[in-house]
């Protein structure tokens, strides 16, 4: 039970930081970095939205690597990691896509253009929701991980496109931005909140891992013992 | 395993389905007229305007194929699940890699036979004049296209036909996987049809060929992991 209560103290401080860090960020990104010289105030959603768009990237990269081990070693936690790191990518997506479209009606003035970015960002979406609609289907413990597995490290194929695609194909959204063309009071908030969101994501996956892991337990236990891990976790 | 056995017990698995499907001609002649019914109703959707049907008819072309492909790839493993056939399949014994690329390559050839009825009647129906070397590269593209969908869809329905809602599942699957390739193709079958003048043509053509040898060297090796897992 101790150290139950010590993993989770671990794991809350990781949300705690992270979410410290991004009222920190975005303070600095609202009220001291200065307006974008074209863009203006609008400029200002660009702290939200970049590092949700790097952070997805990343945790859907954590999803295969975790897919690739589940696979090899066949061990429920690593199931339960890529789902879990599904979920938080799928989230980080979507607020991804929400902000990009608030930011793109008064710059681009359309709320959706059918650019290669957007639209990789977009199959990503449902290429991953379509691993969570599966999985929801398979009752059975090892041909869900399986199958999830094997699907996420399909899915996965696109990840390495949406960071590429830019500078591949022509395209209406930028190239990558380089800190040394940016003034430095507009960096600082958007590299915390970069920290911020990647904690917020590793204690979400954290949490929701465990979640998962509990569940199976459930799951897989006869009825006395399934309410003991309930009691314990409870 | 020597690759001379997997190639042999991958032509034996594609031998029993092409057999299975001569008997019945079911699976084929049901996919061919769903992509007639399709290409029909495009039609109907823009009014009959001939102008427009002409500037879209490579994208409705490509359209009719993934549409009816789905039909074709979830009867392919539909037959094996019926009284746990993979299962007896794979204690004969074949190799998993073996039941999946001769499942895929069958899939592959359902495909690339609907060309010669699609793509002539499309033509027709969409008033677009054509040179017997357009319609080559047609086929060759069509080819392309049909392999794009046959790996990846060969390994989605060996596990959708397992599950409930597996009618949904398959294309909630395979849609969003197969966009890249339906860009691709609708591209290049674009060129080849209202012409190339920027020469633009072999890059779309590169791009469906990575597609094939991407999503046919994964599925490959994931599929094993798939039919083992019963």
């Amino acid at each position: 039970m101790n150290r139950l209560t010590t993993r989770l103290t671990w794991h809350h401080a990781l949300g705690a930081v992270g979410l410290a860090l991004l009222l920190v960020g975005s303070a600095f990104g609202l009220f001291q970095a200065p307006p974008e010289r074209h863009m203006g105030e609008v400029s200002r959603m660009l702290y939200i939205h970049a590092p949700h768009a790097m952070n997805a990237l990343l945790i859907f990269t954590f999803a295969g690597v975790f897919a690739v081990l589940s696979l090899w070693t066949a061990k429920a936690r690593w199931d339960a990691l890529t789902a879990a790191a599904i979920e938080a990518g799928l989230v980080l997506n979507v607020i991804m896509l929400g902000t990009g479209m608030l930011w793109a009606k008064p710059t681009w003035g359309v709320w959706w253009a059918w650019d290669v970015r957007l639209t990789t960002a977009l199959l990503a979406l449902l290429l991953f929701s379509g691993v969570m609609a599966l999985r929801s289907f398979v009752e059975d413990p090892q041909r869900r991980a399986v199958w999830t597995a094997v699907t996420t490290i399909v899915a996965y194929v696109d990840v390495p496109l949406i960071y590429f695609c830019v500078r591949w194909w022509r395209s209406l959204h930028q190239v990558q931005s380089s800190p040394d063309t940016v003034d430095s009071a507009m960096v600082l908030p958007f590299r915390i909140n970069l920290v911020a969101i990647l904690l917020l994501s590793l204690w979400f996956i954290l949490m929701r891992a465990r979640l998962e892991v509990v569940r199976q337990a459930h799951e897989q236990a006869p009825e006395p013992a399934a309410r003991q891990v309930a009691a314990t976790v409870g | 395993m020597t690759l001379r056995t997997l190639l042999r017990q991958t032509a034996t698995v594609l031998r029993k389905d092409l057999l299975l499907e001569w008997r019945r001609r079911s699976r084929l002649v049901s996919i061919v007229l769903f992509g007639l019914v399709t290409l029909m109703l495009f039609s109907f959707a823009l009014d009959a305007d001939s102008d427009m049907l002409r500037a879209g008819a490579a994208g409705f072309l490509v359209l009719a194929l993934l549409l009816s492909s789905t039909l074709g790839l979830a009867e392919s493993f539909r037959i094996e699940d019926e009284n746990h056939a993979l299962e007896g399949l794979l204690l004969v014994p074949v190799e998993p890699v073996a039941v999946f690329y001769g499942k895929a390559v069958g899939n592959a050839l359902f495909l690339l036979l609907m060309a010669p009825i699609l793509v002539p009647i499309a033509l027709v129906l969409y008033n677009v004049d054509v040179h017997a070397t357009q319609l080559l590269e047609l086929l060759g593209l069509w080819a392309l296209a049909a392999g794009g969908l046959a790996a990846p869809g060969t390994l989605y329905s060996a596990m959708t036909v397992r599950v409930r809602s597996r009618d949904v599942l398959l294309p909630l699957l395979l849609y969003p996987l197969e966009v890249p390739m339906l860009l691709a193709a609708v591209k290049a079958f674009g060129l080849v049809l209202l012409g190339d003048p920027m020469g633009q043509l072999d890059e779309w053509t590169q791009f469906l060929v990575a597609f094939d040898v991407i999503y046919w060297s994964l599925s490959g090796v994931l599929a094993p992991y798939v039919l083992e897992e019963g």
